[in-house]
């Protein structure tokens, strides 16, 4: 089986390369990147005005299964990434039971086997049931092929075990995602602390609550001389700390959700559940933060954080709703159109966070790359076609989503996964 | 004019809006010592109280405000309804619906309760009181003492004082008596109170003292500890003696001060007793009042043409 892009605009940070190519696929695995390959093939994709990309990696993605098949399924959940353009995603722990020990990423890897048509790479627990009393088996997980550690949904509150995690991961060349908050300070707030929440008469999540972790756990990481990947960064005070980390040579990395450079808690009008999510959307400020740290490259990692729910979870009162928002089929097209029509990032850099430096965190040299040898996992990306977000066409279970009506510029062309094109133009094939 | 479906809260409502309910609850009061007064211009509405949080005065004072005009009113006994089963809102209120209830009044511990059951059904929704956020009813009865006593709300000096985060009456106050006019002054002990409410075009100070000199209306609010988690303070006694409100304290506000409350009182803590009981109390007139408006609110909201 071969196949054969045409004429595209090749953005392939991880060999440099930003230049109209041709991509030769076969049999699963790139053979070929050249300025004109003339060499029969089953299909041809013309990209001619398109960029071509290496496959996008998305390192924050909510799965569900096993527990929550009705928020979403590895199934599902693998088409909305096909139709997104993403064709690797990371699976947080926080399923029931817990992804804690070999045998449920074993039954992960088994389901999406079968059932998914994109990559998916579970993520262990850092604690068993992600109590954060005692380590998980991190070692077994390792062995059965989780991509990294979470306790995605909150912080290990213990700092000793916390700074043991980092060390024993390391040991394996497990990457750790750390979600930062500290529980005592973000207490029952439900939407971010400010003026806003005033108006709304909502309890408010301060911004200390995250930079307290933030800070904390970079000082751990340093200290034992581990990497550390800090997830969904949504404050100024966060991205500073992790400036002055960088400057010191911390091995620190970040990402940053698309909501929290599209959106603001001004955006909060009424008690849409759909603006829910943990952490919140912040103020203005903090939105010029994040999207000038994309820029500086203090943040170089997007990611979405994409949490699907049950419409009853979120039709009820909002301090009752769950968090979370629905991402993959909304990232690609709102960082084009927020970050690349927004002059803060080139198309270059833009697959650089989107692809080249997820791979990079999970240490994998097979994805996030179009390097001879590696999968052929590519993404077409038609810059110009606009389009408006619409609940009822997303093919994730859930429709949580606050861009439901929001124009876009952007989108995958097409989305292809081991050579085998998935999706096109947000449907799949 | 007035012409709402719901009454949610005085965020939304306009100047106009709070005036027509003022005025209409002037002729309502009456209506209260008087039997002979009291009408059946309601007899075609039913009413229901849905109250997911503890309450004296607004469930009874909305229970008796729609008997003296004639509807029908129920009380949805919440802690014996199918609320108990794990119905939602939203089916509790579908369901109210399709019995034919033209008012839901609804207390409710989470904010935005009564504007997610406003959306989802026919009848009107009138919230008395919805999480950390409002409680429109118990401003407007506020409002109307107010203007009874001081015939104006122009530059007049309103403080509140006491637990300002948590307190829903100081939200809705804040709101209407803004945008009438009044200087509104917010205070408490720092950890009762935040900064960001300054936004709301209020003073926010911890300055008791300060808050209370040159005062037309002094408000005192509880202290919500079944809202609390942490203590925002070391203990009552050093509360009610930097915080509170006693008549040595009283004597900095102009000599014609209102002393309200909202109840229920924690006595000898945000106010002294002898404020409480004092000349310039007007903590029971608030009471009767909160019928006359609440009648007002059920008059308004059943004969909306909509």
């Amino acid at each position: 089986m071969r196949l054969l892009i045409k004429g595209g605009r090749v953005l392939d940070p991880a060999n440099s390369i930003d230049k109209v190519m041709d991509v030769l696929c076969e049999d699963g695995k790139i053979k070929a990147v050249a300025d004109n390959i003339d060499e029969p093939a089953d299909e041809v994709v013309d990209a001619a005005g398109k960029w071509v990309a290496p496959g996008l990696i998305d390192l924050h993605v909510h799965l569900r299964e096993p527990g929550y098949e009705r928020k979403e399924t590895i199934a599902s959940g693998s088409r909305a990434a096909a139709c997104g353009g993403v064709t690797t995603i990371c699976a947080m722990p926080n399923t029931n039971p817990v992804t804690d020990n070999e045998i449920i990423v074993e039954y992960i890897k088994m389901k999406a086997e079968k059932e998914a048509v994109v990559n998916v790479l579970p993520i262990g627990a850092i604690t068993k049931g992600q109590k954060g009393e005692e380590l998980a088996d991190i070692g077994r997980m390792a062995k059965a092929g989780a991509c990294a550690i979470s306790e995605d949904g909150g912080s290990v509150a213990n700092a000793g075990l916390m700074k043991t995690a980092l060390r024993y991961a390391r040991m394996f060349d497990m990457p750790v995602f750390d979600h930062c908050e500290d529980n005592t300070l973000s207490g029952k707030g439900v939407m971010n602390a400010g003026d806003r929440a005033s108006l709304l008469g909502l309890k408010g999540i301060s911004n200390d609550s995250e930079e307290v972790i933030v800070s904390r756990d970079m000082i751990l990481a340093d200290s034992v001389g581990a990497p550390i990947h800090l997830c969904h960064i949504s404050t100024r005070g966060s991205v500073e700390l992790i400036r002055q980390a960088k400057e010191r040579g911390v091995k620190v990395t970040a990402e940053v959700t698309p909501h929290h450079f599209a959106l603001c808690d001004e955006d909060i009008t009424d008690y849409n559940a759909d603006y829910k999510m943990n952490p919140p959307l912040r103020s203005r400020e903090d939105l010029e933060a994040v999207r000038q740290a994309l820029k500086d490259n203090i943040l170089e990692v997007i990611a979405t954080d994409h949490a699907p729910h049950h419409i009853d979870e979120k039709n009820c009162e909002f301090e009752k709703a769950a968090n979370g928002i629905v991402g993959l089929e909304t990232s690609l097209s709102l960082a084009i159109t927020e970050l690349v029509e927004g002059g803060i990032l080139t198309p270059y850099e833009l697959i650089e966070k989107m692809s080249t430096n997820p791979a990079r965190i999970l240490k994998k040299d097979n994805i996030g790359n179009l390097s001879v040898g590696s999968d052929a996992d590519i993404t077409v990306i038609d810059p110009d076609r606009e389009y408006t977000v619409e609940k009822n066409k997303l093919h994730s279970k859930g429709k949580n989503t606050p861009f439901a009506g929001r124009k876009v510029k952007g989108i995958a062309a097409c989305t292809i996964v081991g050579g085998k094109i998935v999706a096109e133009y947000g449907e799949l094939k | 004019m007035f012409n709402r479906k719901d009454l949610l809260g005085l965020r939304d409502l306009s100047e106009d809006e709070i005036m027509t309910i003022l005025e209409t609850a002037k002729s309502m009061k009456e209506k209260i010592d008087n039997p002979a007064l009291r009408s059946d211009e309601l007899k075609k509405s039913s009413i229901v109280t849905m109250f997911y949080e503890n309450s004296t005065r607004t469930r009874m004072s909305f229970m008796l405000a729609g008997d003296y005009l004639g509807a029908i009113v129920k009380d949805l006994g919440v802690a014996t309804s199918s609320v108990n089963k794990g119905e939602s809102l939203i089916d509790t209120g579908k369901t109210l619906d399709q019995m034919g209830i033209n008012v839901m009044i609804i207390r409710h511990q989470m904010t935005g309760a009564a504007h997610v059951l406003a959306r989802n059904v026919n009848a009107s929704v009138v919230n008395a009181g919805d999480g950390t956020n409002e409680h429109p009813t118990q401003a407007l009865l506020d409002l109307f003492t107010i203007l009874e006593y001081k015939k104006h709300f122009d530059g007049l000096n309103v403080t509140i004082l006491g637990d300002i985060s948590h307190s829903r009456v100081a939200r809705s106050n804040a709101f209407g008596l803004t945008k009438l006019g009044a200087n509104v002054t917010l205070a408490g002990p720092s950890t009762l109170i935040s900064s960001s409410m300054k936004s709301l075009g209020v003073n926010v100070t911890s300055d008791i003292r300060g808050a209370i000199e040159n005062a037309d209306v002094v408000m005192g609010l509880r202290i919500q500890f079944e809202r609390q988690k942490n203590m925002p303070f070391p203990s009552l006694r050093e509360y009610s003696s930097l915080f509170g409100v006693n008549a040595e304290m009283l004597k900095y506000a102009k000599k014609d001060v209102l002393v309200m409350h909202p109840g229920p009182v924690n006595r000898g803590v945000e106010l002294s007793t002898e404020v409480i009981d004092g000349k310039n109390s007007v903590i029971n007139v608030q009471v009767k009042n909160g019928v006359a408006v609440r009648m007002a609110i059920l008059k308004l909201l059943t004969q909306a043409d909509r």
